[in-house]
């Protein structure tokens, strides 16, 4: 658990691929460069899926983390 | 924005429902990922653009579908129904019973509907061509398909794909 308060919260609880990144990208268009967004989701997917969305747009995943089925990350809107 | 925008070039070339996710998924997570995607709609992939998606899915001469009862105890809905060629070809509508067993159990584990993800590339700006000739051929009108979709044919998505990253036929 790291001290980041983020900026706002997105809930992607029961949905499955492609969906938790889909909806990151929507969610991350409505915060200011800077921000952090944080995801909760329970595709076990998500993980892999999401380092590979950070690298490939230059976000930064500042945190991904698992605890009772549910798995989530901390993401900083860089650009 | 990351310095090198990638560039995804899809062909959807058929368009039963088990062939409609993949142009769909591959197309929207490209674009979640600030890529550049184009999808060329040809053949049987052309109806995916319908703005009344009737996509289907049928057992026959598909043998590695699982058939699986989207309903019950687990143990239940975990089975796989071996149902014979001679059941699946001749048994009336069983197409659309097989469709609607696969909606359900898709519903079930909350993936996504075919609409919803096209509609999730719409939003993302993926790039739609419906391919001209096929449209000839079989009938199809512009005013069918949704807005977004462009025409073109195979030079134009020759063209396209020509300095993408990743092409698949589909």
């Amino acid at each position: 658990m790291s001290d980041v308060t983020p900026d706002k919260t997105l809930d992607c609880t029961g949905l499955m691929c492609p969906m938790p990144v889909v909806k990151t990208k929507k969610a991350l268009k409505e915060l200011e460069v800077g921000q952090v967004l944080e995801m909760v989701a329970t595709d076990p997917g998500s993980i892999p899926d999401m380092e590979a969305w950070a690298r490939q747009t230059g976000h930064e995943l500042l945190e991904s983390e698992e605890g009772d089925g549910k798995y989530r990350f901390l993401i900083k809107k860089t650009h | 924005m990351a310095e090198d925008t990638k560039k995804l070039a899809l062909i959807s070339a058929r368009g039963t429902l088990d062939w409609a996710y993949p142009p769909f998924i591959l197309g929207s997570a490209a674009a979640s990922m600030d890529w550049e995607v184009g999808i060329f709609f040809t053949f049987y992939g052309l109806p995916l653009l319908k703005k009344d998606l009737k996509a289907k899915v049928s057992p026959l001469g598909n043998p590695a579908m699982p058939m699986k009862m989207p309903f019950g105890p687990e143990g239940f809905q975990n089975i796989n129904w071996p149902i014979p060629n001679i059941i699946t070809s001749n048994v009336p509508f069983f197409e659309d019973m097989a469709t609607s067993l696969m909606k359900k159990t898709f519903k079930n584990k909350n993936v996504a509907t075919v609409e919803e993800l096209r509609d999730m590339c719409v939003e993302l700006d993926v790039k739609m061509i419906a391919c001209q000739m096929t449209m000839d051929v079989f009938g199809f009108t512009k005013e069918e398909f949704i807005d977004e979709c462009e025409i073109g044919g195979a030079a134009a998505f020759l063209s396209y794909a020509a300095d993408a990253n990743i092409t698949l036929f589909i």
